[in-house]
């Protein structure tokens, strides 16, 4: 019998897939475009202590991840709520023990969680160089330029990702984010200098 | 001993789980149940099914825990069948 109820559970969480990866696309971006702001902002304001732009880039990804992580849990804990609120007119009885009524309550934690890690993890890893950088204290090549290359890089991979869901060409797809970083960067520039 | 062998139950239930996700769950109940499901009307939010279970020894209290589990309810009982068989 567990099993048939956790089953159930289970195709409500699936069915939740497409909400959390549309989250996950969203903020997911968000960060990554945020701290490719900040990172060309340091570049091209000659920045030299590595350390003052890793500390305000995680400053950034912090809050990132907390207004990720709260904002897609209040917003979703109150649409789930309302949708079983209104299952439950429907059905004239009480759904909090059924499938319904803990799907409404671990959803809105599990839609957050990928809502919170997505730029918070796409940060880290744009931010990996700088990481690195202040380690070694050595580099070929300025930690800011290979920041924004990863920070390309991972929004070329979220646009590769989104052509594979709409089954639209990958490349693309991959071009038309990529574009948009690249008119960020020249925005930021223009008004850097 | 006497044991239920048929049960037509009217059943109003949310969309989700659909009909064949729902008859499976009735059906994981015991090894021999045959269940029939039969969509009588569908609302904006609800349906509403008429279930036919038959099995050997059907379990009337398992088979409404799922059914309340599954975000359903039983309206109510139209149809039973009950058999007596003397213990041997």
């Amino acid at each position: 019998m567990s099993y048939v109820l956790d089953t159930h559970l289970m195709l409500h969480i699936l069915r939740a897939q497409n909400i959390a990866r549309r989250y996950f696309i969203t903020n997911g971006f968000d960060g990554a475009l945020t701290i490719l702001g900040m990172v060309t902002g340091f570049y091209i304001s000659g920045m030299t202590d590595i350390s003052i732009a890793i500390s305000a880039c995680l400053g950034a990804t912090i809050a990132l991840f907390m207004s990720g992580l709260s904002s897609a849990y209040l917003s979703e804990k109150a649409e789930r709520e309302k949708e079983l609120l209104e299952l439950e007119q429907a059905l004239i009885r009480d759904l909090k023990a059924s499938d319904y009524g803990k799907a409404s309550r671990y959803l809105p934690i599990l839609i957050a969680l990928v809502n919170g890690f997505s730029p918070l993890v796409l940060s880290l890893l744009i931010l990996s160089p700088l990481f690195l950088a202040e380690q070694i204290n050595f580099l070929f090549v300025s930690p800011f330029i290979n920041s924004i290359l990863i920070a390309l890089f991972c929004i070329f991979l979220l646009g590769v990702f989104l052509g594979k869901i709409s089954h639209t060409f990958w490349l693309w797809s991959g071009l038309r984010t990529l574009v948009i970083a690249i008119i960020t960067i020249i925005i930021i520039l223009f008004f850097g200098h | 001993m006497t044991t239920i062998r048929k049960l037509v139950l009217d059943i109003l239930k949310p969309h989700q789980p659909n009909a064949i996700d729902f008859c499976l769950a009735l059906a994981s109940v015991g090894n021999t149940y045959k269940i029939n499901l039969i969509v009588s009307e569908v609302d904006e939010k609800t349906e509403t099914i008429v279930v036919t279970i038959k099995a050997p020894d059907i379990n009337f209290t398992e088979i409404s825990a799922i059914v309340q589990k599954m975000g359903a309810s039983i309206h109510s009982i139209d149809e039973v069948e009950v058999r007596s068989e003397a213990v041997q």
